[in-house]
């Protein structure tokens, strides 16, 4: 048998506004113990280093690669995953703009870069073209050159402007 | 026309599923008692397997071991031939060829496992390039390394080249590309004595898969059974390849008793799947002094990796684009698929055309440079026109303005005064940056080639519920290009109703047809027309039994279903495809009627160049097609700015580094696709000229933006720096190294 | 993701001192582990050779930016997100921002740490260089105290580094720059735009006085197995005209000499070497500006 050194550890954290409690390894990825402890399985794998932004989370604020955060460093912490972005049944602009304008296609960038949007609006409530396309540089879509998702984005912005 | 729901950005079907992470990829699903499988691969790129290792240190006995013997039917995963084994037995023959396949419950003492097996092999001697391939340095495939070779005559060039004014001749090289969908492949297979074989997962054509796992299993066709889950992006990578992953799962399940799931991460995806092609063209054109094409020689390679797979429809394909949309008297193509000791490459969107128009557009570009006249006027001088023949000899019976698509890409790209303006520039040498724009013009055939579509003989069934919800059952699927929001459009078209009564079945072999595989770009076109034909049927059946009057509301048609299954116990349509009788193409002289519609587009690309460090930027981006009909205008504007990104990296980004058969940059931080920064703004314009078999008009478009972006790109940087391009990808070390070439020379 | 994970274990210690106690104790076997970023990836892809990390993201002792009339000193755990949002630093150390701001992405900012970077010492990484030229030092704790490194002494061949077992970086100390009269340079050359891993990167400050260069200091990444200070090129351009074309040449040629980039799957030593020389000329149309 390989040497067995780790036991699991119990992690407690907040996520999507429940306090939730699980075991896992300690250097268990936090997309892991998303998906299969949690079964928030939106939250996707897409590369398992850090470059695609499939697994992006919100972690106190911040927004992060799940797959690049051991599961020890989330005790205590407040997350967001895709499953918390709506607000019970109703999607945020993002999410329903996403649907309007085509920002999604395979849908398996979308989580992320929902998140990743909605981070960056929660930063810069009225981002011009440079900060848009920044903050969204760390997610790769291969399915739609981006176009849609900087429309669904601005579309988002605007929607927000409308009802403030 | 006009149209109610076609033609209109109607929401993606599986929209709200996916914008809120609830859509399920086979790697959301879990079944009890699943075990996780991986692949154990040869390190070597040829030879004999002499012998496996088992390490100490696991516990063999928990785990699921699988070899060529275990298979029950015939060690193969079938597609046009038999040649590429499940899992090698004697002999590898590339890097990464599979050949133990391990399961346990514990994915993490499985990656251990996976570690301790040793393939012990005695090497034998590889080639890794066409060259040495069709040199028959070794002979590793066949009698001759040759998958397949085309030989295409039109007129007789050998007697043009006396008369011509100007032969430019030119040799053109494209580098593999990974599809690199987002969601890496996976599939979960069970095997039971009740159901047989079943396999749930990442797909692009269920129905490929149940062929193969028929024979590989020995079993008939009611005890496979083959379901896509939500597919993360395919692009022709997820066409042939989960064939071979389906066969794996299934065997571990098969032998373990319980669901086995593999998902292969991102390093073993971009390392063991299929790539695009790699090619190398070389053209010798004659051509009068007005620049009119009097004969186009064309010799067309493709490096098909060590198994036969596809590379016979993608050199069909590249072979009948390989002269693009020209009148030119005396063409002559020949082309070959040739073997060596790298992965099998395979589909990926356009499918052996980028690579034969990378070439032609860009020697078309230095054609017009030898003749003395700007590259549009030789385009311009030469496009075909409806009633004149393209290179296989099909007639052009469409309406084709290719020089107004043209003009209108010019004008929208401002084409003439950049060009004006950048030679200004470049010539005047201030600063370290150099602008230019450049553009293509090509074609794509949509569907499968020549007698094809009549060989697949797709099938599309619909059933009206008793509550008037109308489902619609296609082995077609969707992966992001919008497959069930358009069939829901053109049906819903043909029955008055809105999308929202239109159900697509989950694509699963055990109750939706065979509508052929979803590539090609034939989904809108030929399945979608069978979707508008099957929901006339179904119409009509209700027409017919006096249920329904004309002028019907919603609620008139769920009336009318209802009492008409209360009658006659179901409502359903089913129809198959008809080729049409007008059709024709010969298999043996490679003429014909190549593809029933083609679209037609030019791309203008502006590029700036830092001469200090010879990135290039693509700063605009113009592409205008004319595509018979725009179902969803959303969805169609998606498919070409999703392709042109392709098509950018293809031509800049996008760099596959080989070392004797291996990728061995297979890391998403090491093989770079362009992100939100690195691209312009797209812009896609469409023209309709409606194309009479198409639904509502539409011809196909998937793949038309692969074919013409990376051409486009490299006449851009020629025409910014002098470089005369010759080779995608353009990597910034070679493009430096050519830029101070053009500088001292 | 193909660790063994059960092979793998962290702890939490509760303050610095306990840390330092823990690597003291089993010198080599405990390693650092702040935000993540590189180990994780080492990880993922079964290629992390240590088992035994602490997990020192919450240790406060290695946070914050202190701001004094002297110094600007950085907690090691400072990540590329608040380097980016700190006021001073943008102001004074702008080539550290923008490194901070090509490092990577958003994501990779906000866990991505100096001194994460540091210990990690690839030669690719994007703030070493600007750290260079700003002078910075590094302090070093252990059970036995702490010491100050200066920064360009600190890493002494690939991956070997002025870091004994049972020693933590905890802080990076910049002199508050009093250049207001020097102009700064940056430019990372990847393979694209964000989230690229550098084929080269210059960072570059120079003050010129009555048309010459009076003091300037260039640094460069990627091109040898440590970032590399270019001592012998700032040599030569002291005391001559930026925009002298005899003397840039020359320079250029001792540039290439001085350092050593590789071949590698991401690029080649003869581009790296020819776009060195390169971003020295445009570092030179600054300073002639």
């Amino acid at each position: 048998m390989p040497a067995e050194a780790a036991r699991k550890i119990r992690v407690s954290c907040v996520v999507n506004g429940t306090a939730v409690t699980c075991e896992a390894y300690p250097m268990a990825r936090l997309l892991d113990v998303l998906r299969e402890e949690l079964k928030l399985t939106g939250t996707k794998e897409g590369c398992g280093e850090g470059e695609c932004g499939a697994c992006a989370i919100e972690m106190d604020g911040a927004l992060v690669n799940s797959c690049l955060v051991p599961a020890l460093q989330a005790e205590g912490a407040k997350i967001r995953t895709i499953e918390g972005v709506a607000c019970g049944g109703a999607l945020h602009a993002v999410q329903q703009a996403f649907i309007t304008h085509g920002g999604a296609q395979c849908g398996i960038c979308t989580p992320g870069m929902i998140l990743a949007a909605v981070n960056l609006l929660a930063r810069y409530p009225q981002p011009n073209d440079a900060q848009i396309r920044d903050g969204l540089s760390g997610n790769l879509c291969r399915c739609t050159g981006y176009m849609k998702i900087f429309e669904s984005v601005v579309a988002a912005v605007r929607d927000a402007e409308t009802r403030a | 026309m006009e149209t109610r729901v076609i033609g209109k950005s109607v929401p993606r079907k599986e929209g709200r599923e996916k914008v809120t992470g609830r859509a399920l990829y086979v790697d959301d699903l879990s079944f009890p008692g699943m075990l996780h499988g991986v692949t154990v691969r040869s390190p070597a790129a040829r030879g004999r397997i002499r012998a496996i290792h088992f390490a100490d240190g696991i516990p063999w006995h928990e785990f699921i071991v699988v070899t060529a013997q275990d298979i029950p039917g015939k060690n193969c995963i079938a597609l046009l031939i038999e040649d590429q084994p499940c899992l090698a037995a004697e002999f590898v023959n590339h890097p990464e060829e599979p050949v133990v396949l391990l399961a346990h419950h514990d994915k993490y003492l499985l990656e251990e496992a996976r570690r301790a097996v040793r393939i012990e092999i005695e090497p034998l001697p590889a080639i890794f390039s066409i060259e040495d391939s069709l040199a028959g340095k070794e002979i590793i495939w066949g009698r001759d390394n040759i998958f397949k070779s085309f030989y295409v005559e039109k007129g007789d060039v050998e007697r043009a080249w006396a008369g011509a004014e100007f032969v430019v001749e030119g040799s053109y090289e494209t580098g593999a590309q990974e599809q690199l969908y987002i969601e890496p492949q996976g599939m979960i297979a069970q095997v039971n004595e009740t159901d047989g074989v079943t396999v749930w997962g990442s797909l692009q054509c269920p129905h490929y898969i149940h062929k193969a796992l028929m024979i590989l299993f020995g079993l008939p066709r009611e005890r496979v059974r083959v379901v896509q889950t939500e597919t993360g992006g395919g692009f022709g990578g997820k066409e042939e390849y989960p064939s071979m992953i389906a066969a794996h799962a299934a065997l571990l399940a098969r032998k373990a008793g319980r669901p086995v799931k593999i998902i292969y991460d991102r390093a073993e995806d971009m390392v063991a799947t299929t790539k695009r092609h790699p090619s190398r063209t070389r053209h010798r054109t004659a051509v009068t002094r007005d620049g009119k094409l009097l004969a186009m020689d064309i010799d067309f390679t493709l490096d098909g990796g060590a198994y036969e797979t596809l590379s016979p429809v993608v050199l069909s394909r590249g072979t009948i684009h390989a002269a693009g949309p020209y009148a030119c008297p005396n063409v002559r193509i020949c082309s070959r698929a040739v073997a060596t000791n790298a992965p099998p490459h395979g589909a990926f969107r356009g499918f052996g055309a980028p690579q034969s128009v990378f070439a032609l557009e860009r020697h078309l570009d230095r054609v017009a440079e030898a003749v003395g006249i700007a590259p549009e006027e030789l385009r311009r001088r030469n496009f075909i026109r409806e009633g004149q023949t393209l290179a296989v000899g099909q007639v052009v019976k469409e309406k084709v303005d290719m020089n107004g698509l043209m003009e209108r890409a010019f004008e929208l790209s401002g084409y003439y005064a950049k060009r004006r303006k950048f030679a200004a520039e470049n010539s005047a040498a201030r600063g370290t940056i150099r602008r230019g724009i450049g553009f293509a013009s090509f074609l794509h055939g949509a569907g499968f080639t020549g007698s094809g579509e009549e060989y697949l003989a797709s099938e599309v069934a619909m059933e009206a519920m008793a509550d008037g919800t109308v489902h619609i059952l296609a082995g077609s699927t969707e992966m992001g290009q919008g497959t069930n929001t358009i069939f829901a459009q053109i049906a819903a078209e043909a029955l008055r109703l809105d999308c929202e009564q239109i159900r697509i079945v989950q694509p699963d072999t055990a109750y939706v047809p065979n509508s052929g595989p979803t590539v090609a770009s034939r989904t809108a076109m030929i399945v979608g027309k069978l979707v508008e034909a099957a929901a006339v049927r179904l119409l009509g059946t209700l027409h017919d039994s006096g249920l329904l009057q004309r002028g019907y509301s919603a609620e008139d048609f769920s009336r009318a279903c209802g009492a008409h299954i209360a009658k006659c116990g179901a409502l359903k349509s089913f129809v198959k495809y008809e080729h049409p009788h007008d059709l024709h193409w010969d298999d043996q002289k490679y003429s014909g009627d190549a593809y029933g519609a083609y679209a037609w587009a030019v791309y203008v690309a502006e590029v700036s160049v830092d001469t200090r460090t010879a990135e290039v930027r693509v700063e605009d981006f113009v592409a205008v097609q004319e595509v018979g009909k725009v179902i969803n205008p959303v969805l169609a504007a998606g498919q070409i700015e999703g392709g042109v990104a392709q098509g950018i990296g293809f031509a800049l980004y996008e760099n596959v580094v080989w070392q004797e058969g291996r990728m061995v940059n297979a890391q998403m931080t090491n093989y770079v696709m362009p992100t939100s920064v690195d691209l312009p703004l797209i812009r896609v314009y469409f023209e309709e000229i409606p194309y009479g078999r198409g639904p509502a008009g539409a011809k196909g478009i998937g793949e038309l933006p692969l074919d013409g972006t990376a051409p486009a790109i490299a006449n851009a940087i020629a025409f910014a720096t002098g470089v005369d391009v010759r080779q995608i990808p353009i990597t910034a070390e070679a493009l430096l190294e050519m830029l101070e070439a053009v500088h001292a020379g | 993701m193909r660790a063994y994970l059960p092979a793998y274990e962290m702890e939490t210690p509760r303050d610095l001192t306990a840390a330092l106690l823990r690597m003291a104790r089993e010198p080599g076997v405990w390693r650092a582990f702040a935000g993540g970023t590189d180990l994780m990836v080492l990880l993922e892809a079964g290629k992390l050779p240590h088992r035994k990390f602490l997990n020192i993201w919450n240790l406060g002792e290695l946070r914050g930016i202190a701001v004094t009339a002297e110094h600007l000193t950085m907690g090691a755990l400072t990540t590329y997100a608040e380097v980016q949002r700190h006021e001073i630093l943008a102001r004074e150390f702008p080539l550290l921002c923008r490194a901070a701001a090509e490092t990577g992405s958003v994501a990779t900012q906000n866990r991505g740490t100096l001194g994460g970077n540091i210990a990690n010492a690839s030669p690719a990484a994007d703030s070493p260089p600007a750290l260079i030229v700003y002078g910075a030092e590094i302090e070093i704790a252990s059970t036995g105290g702490a010491r100050w490194v200066p920064y360009a002494s600190f890493h002494t061949g690939y991956k070997i580094m002025n870091l004994q077992a049972g020693e933590l970086i905890r802080a990076i100390r910049l002199a508050r720059w009093r250049g207001a009269s020097w102009k700064q340079y940056f430019r990372k050359v990847g393979a694209r735009r964000a989230q690229a891993i550098s084929k080269i990167c210059f960072a570059g400050a120079g003050r010129v006085a009555a048309g010459r260069i009076a003091e300037v200091r260039i640094a460069l990444g990627s091109v040898a197995p440590t970032v590399l200070r270019a001592e012998r090129v700032e040599e030569l351009l002291r005391g001559q005209r930026p925009d002298d074309a005899a003397m840039l040449l020359a320079a250029q040629d001792a540039l290439g000499a001085e350092i050593a980039p590789i071949d590698d799957m991401r690029s080649t030593g003869r581009y790296r070497r020819n776009v060195a020389r390169n971003l020295l000329a445009e570092f030179l149309e600054v300073l002639a500006s």
